[in-house]
């Protein structure tokens, strides 16, 4: 049946059905079904996500100030991006001001958090899905050394280096264990490099690998630990101590030493392999123009990386705020976190029951009751499913909408906004990649141009850990040690009711927390995430979602093998922990299943 | 664990003939893309040795424990996949996807049953028929049950999978449940945290590789190397908790000093982990030498345990270095929640006087 969406696009799921279930290189669970036709061009593609753990459910009735916490729980890749909007939540709420060290030191945190989970996402999320692990075996080392040198001035790029490498891998397929790269899909004619730059990217995978857990240690000097580094509502809980008695236990210079080498190799890192590697191997992918989805048509950031503390104003936000409809690059239109008609998320599709099951709510409002209900055109059973019924209610996601609109999100939205609103640091690096590969605009609204944006941001998120390194030195050296402001710690001086609304763009995109607190107590929490955006099932009219967008229209050389979908779905940074935490109000207990 | 049999040794037990394991490797050959001279030299392989296959199954989780495993730096985590060990399946890191991950668990389950390491991390929700994490179209729960029966050990990472961690705590409304509740008969290494330390992750798996056995575990089944010891015992800062120092608000004079966080919440004093010697991220720092108090996230129920910024008085717990988890658990220790209070009063009392102390030498 052919159906036409009011979003503009057409469905067609007659033809053969393909089900990717487990969707892997991402965070959590996600199942991807599409209809190809017989020209194996994928014609319907539906969007499940397969998991719900229920955080806010969970903050009910806690400690505000213990949010940040429990929130970076959520998600333990983009690790800290939760507990930073979680603080501002509720310092927005409680009308705190922190120091001016502190929002520095979280804006290094947050360019860290990018810094790292760009970096491996491209590499160990995403690179498979373009570069041939096997091919790599038959390159020439010595060629590959030319390649290497040719577009990078990155040491390691030796002919011996590119061999022992190669000798190591040839040991491990040797082996028969092949591990990680078990039936992947090698030799599969959509891979497009050649032997030398596959064996190129694979010894940038394994340095990635060794390398992506230097740049997290920013993390750990001011938090402590990563995964999950600690937060503080009202600036940061790490004090400042260059030159006093006890400096040793504080952000002293020896720590700032450390942050600063650090800062220097991810620049270093990012300028001499990630972008070089990124570029190469676009190159040899122009022709594979698929994947545009909604980022020609509707783009939304809520913008991040406040310059100055405490204003939380467009103008002072580093990363581009505002939101872009039908295509219409000429106009960004403002976006109000706190305007109830703005931002609403539907379940018409999902497995939640709402009072009124077609309307939206704004997250103030925010209802989340978990039903579980399959349609009448599901294969297979209730747990065991072998296709799913969009028709139907058909995943765990909600499909949040802005004034109505399914919106794309993350670095691509975060590029285009910037683009189109004539914000020099990312229009002309856009326009850089766009005349280096001879590309038109249009190239940009496509997997690629996705996977290119992201490559860029990490790039300027590196740059920015510096910029704000400066700016930390200099307040010390102004004599500003200030990190938190506890005028208003203790829950006796807060107001009997209050609200608040804190957001900040994470890698993945757009994220926004909303809270109610009562009595000292959190009232209500509900979270809007990135692949809550992305990844959400249709609408009540029938509109679909990024990844589903995304998806049509695009060939796949061989349906046993789903590369392409994988390749398509991944350029979006899927995050799956993050998308489906949503509580239940009351947490009632349904069905059991019995514990042997 | 200490068995090193080869591939071609399990073919041989299963009845499979020499000539069906030659075309076997020309398959695998082929397969994998490589010419028909490899076969020879994949079976030789094979009929060597063999890395140890680890599954890594995903339950309701957030991936943090898998973060925390690609950040080890010694061993590297190159050097683990490439070298020491098969991570057969892991959906974060794998390169097949759908029928094809899934054909892996299978071969897995086929070709090396009662050898593989089971590595779980997350935990399986028990309402809504388990459909609260569906994979491949079932419950994560008839996974992970699958894939114990032909493990020869469990790894529990981090809290999730050891004790519920976030998704369980109050009132867990998908009742997610920690793995040793739904599997039975395996044994179980607990590596509580969230996520675990790195270096405490991989340590364990190359404990096991390296000594052919499980680490030895305490009462909770937790490995004692890392585990034995509570925070307090082994915080830098002790010091500063014995002779009455205290941070007394966020950034104030003592904590700019590095003063004890006992009065801003630390839970180091009843949590066992190995933060304060190993430390963080290559012995970067731990959460107190970083400012913020220890919240406690490898102990069971820690997230009920709060608020954090509420000091542990209230806690029943003993206060000797010696007591560790086994004697604890065996009541042998009288409740002494008083002792911290009264360690308290008394370090106000050395505090005061230490202070009058300085004023006069000054």
């Amino acid at each position: 049946m052919i159906t036409e969406t009011p979003n503009g696009f057409s469905l067609d799921d007659s033809g053969q059905r393909i089900v990717v279930d487990p969707v892997t290189r991402i965070e959590g669970h996600l199942r991807i079904e599409v209809n190809i036709d017989e020209n194996n061009v994928i014609r319907n593609a539906v969007s499940t996500g397969t998991m719900w753990r229920g955080l806010e459910v969970i903050l009910k009735g806690r400690d505000p100030r213990d949010a940040w916490a429990f929130t970076q729980r959520i998600c333990g890749v983009c690790t800290g991006t939760h507990a930073l909007t979680s603080v501002r939540t509720v310092e927005d709420a409680l009308n705190i001001q922190i120091p001016e060290n502190a929002n520095t030191i979280r804006n290094i945190m947050q360019m860290a958090l990018y810094t790292h989970d760009h970096l491996v996402h491209f590499y160990h999320l995403h690179a498979l899905d373009w570069v041939d692990v096997v091919s790599s075996l038959s390159a020439d080392p010595k060629a590959t050394s030319e390649l290497a040198q040719s577009i990078s001035d990155w040491p390691k790029s030796s002919p011996g280096y590119f061999r022992d490498l190669q000798t190591r891998l040839k040991k491990f397929v040797e082996s028969g264990q092949l591990g990680l790269f078990r039936n992947g899909y090698w030799g599969n004619p959509a891979y497009k490099l050649p032997p030398e730059a596959n064996l190129m990217a694979v010894a940038h995978y394994l340095e990635a690998l060794d390398f992506q857990k230097e740049i997290v240690k920013i993390h750990t000097v001011f938090g402590g630990k990563n995964p999950h580094p600690n937060w503080l509502v009202g600036g940061v809980p790490c004090p400042i101590n260059v030159a006093d008695t006890g400096a040793v236990g504080a952000i002293n210079i020896e720590r700032l030493n450390l942050v600063k080498r650090i800062i220097d190799e991810s620049r270093q890192f990012v300028e001499q392999v990630y972008l070089p590697d990124l570029m190469a191997i676009a190159s040899f992918y122009k022709d594979w123009t698929y994947g545009g989805g909604l980022s020609s048509t509707n783009v939304l950031s809520y913008g991040d990386i406040p310059d100055n503390a405490n204003d939380y104003s467009a103008g002072n936000l580093l990363l581009p705020r505002g939101a872009i409809i039908n295509g219409n690059l000429n106009e960004v239109h403002d976006v109000d976190l706190r305007n109830p008609e703005e931002i609403q998320e539907f379940v018409s599709h999902s497995w939640y029951n709402y009072p009124n099951q077609d309307a939206g709510l704004h997250p103030w409002d925010g209802v989340t009751d978990p039903h579980f209900e399959l349609g009448p055109n599901t294969r297979g059973t209730r747990t065991n499913i072998e296709s799913i019924d969009e028709s139907a209610r058909y995943s765990w996601i909600k499909s949040p909408r802005w004034n109505g609109n399914a919106m794309e999100v993350g670095p691509l939205a975060r590029y285009i906004i910037g683009y189109a609103s004539n914000n020099p640091e990312f229009k002309e690096p856009v326009e850089k990649v766009l005349t280096d590969l001879n590309l038109p605009v249009s190239a940009l609204f496509s997997t690629l141009g996705r996977t290119a944006a992201r490559g860029l941001e990490c790039a300027w998120a590196a740059e920015k850990m510096q910029y704000f390194y400066n700016k930390l030195i200099t307040n010390i050296r102004n004599g500003d040690l200030a990190t938190a402001n506890v005028s208003l710690w203790e829950p006796h001086t807060w107001p009997h009711e209050a609200k608040g609304v804190g957001f900040t763009e994470a890698p993945r995109g757009a994220l926004g927390h909303w809270i109610h607190i009562k009595d000292k107590r959190i009232e209500n929490y509900q979270a809007v995430v990135p692949t809550t955006w992305n990844a959400g099932p249709r609408d009540a009219q029938g509109n679909i979602g990024a990844y589903e967008a995304a998806l049509l229209n695009t060939p796949v050389a061989n349906a046993e093998q789903p590369l392409e979908i994988l390749r398509t779905i991944h350029s979006f940074d899927p995050c799956l922990a993050c998308s489906t935490h949503i509580m239940s109000p009351d947490g009632e207990v349904l069905a059991n299943v019995k514990v042997r | 664990m200490a068995s090193n049999e080869s591939f071609y040794d399990v073919f041989r037990q299963q009845g499979i003939s020499r000539r069906s394991f030659n075309k076997f490797c020309s398959i695998t050959a082929a397969s994998l893309g490589l010419g028909p001279a490899f076969a020879p030299r994949i079976a030789h392989a094979m009929e060597t040795k063999r890395r140890t296959p680890v599954i890594w199954l995903n339950g309701l989780e957030c991936t943090c424990c898998s973060e925390s495993f690609i950040r080890s730096s010694h061993p590297l985590v190159s050097d683990m996949v490439l070298s020491m060990l098969s991570l057969d399946y892991s959906e974060v890191l794998m390169a097949a996807a759908g029928h094809q991950a899934e054909a892996a668990l299978q071969e897995t389950l086929r070709d090396n049953y009662g050898e593989y390491i089971l590595a779980v991390e997350g935990n399986p929700p028990l309402n809504e028929d388990g459909m609260f994490c569906i994979v491949g179209g079932r419950p994560f729960l008839e996974q992970l049950q699958e894939m114990a029966a032909g493990a020869k050990a469990v790894i529990a990472w981090g809290s999730c999978a050891s004790n519920g961690c976030v998704q369980a705590a109050k009132p867990n409304p998908t009742q997610a449940t920690p793995i040793h509740k739904v599997i039975r008969d395996k044994p179980i290494i607990k590596i509580p945290g969230c996520p675990p330390i790195a270096e405490v992750m991989t340590g364990v798996v190359t404990y096991m590789l390296t000594f052919g056995e499980i680490p030895p575990l305490d009462r909770l089944g937790r490995p004692k190397m890392f585990y034995g010891q509570r925070i307090h015992d082994k915080c830098y800062r002790r010091p500063h908790f014995d002779a009455g120092q205290f941070a007394e608000a966020w950034d104030d004079e003592n904590s700019r000093k590095g003063y004890c966080l006992y009065k801003m919440g630390c839970r180091g004093p009843t949590t066992y982990n190995a933060c304060s010697t190993v430390r963080w991220n290559d012995g970067v720092s731990f959460p107190i030498q970083s400012g913020h108090g220890c919240i406690g996230c490898s102990e069971e129920n820690f997230w009920d345990n709060g608020p954090f910024y509420e000091r542990l008085a209230k806690i029943n717990t003993p206060f000797f270095v010696e007591s560790d988890a086994d004697r604890i658990g065996l009541g042998a220790v009288a409740v002494v929640g008083t002792a911290i209070a009264a360690h308290t009063a008394a370090s106000a009392l050395q505090r005061a006087r230490s202070n009058s102390n300085a004023a006069k030498s000054e």
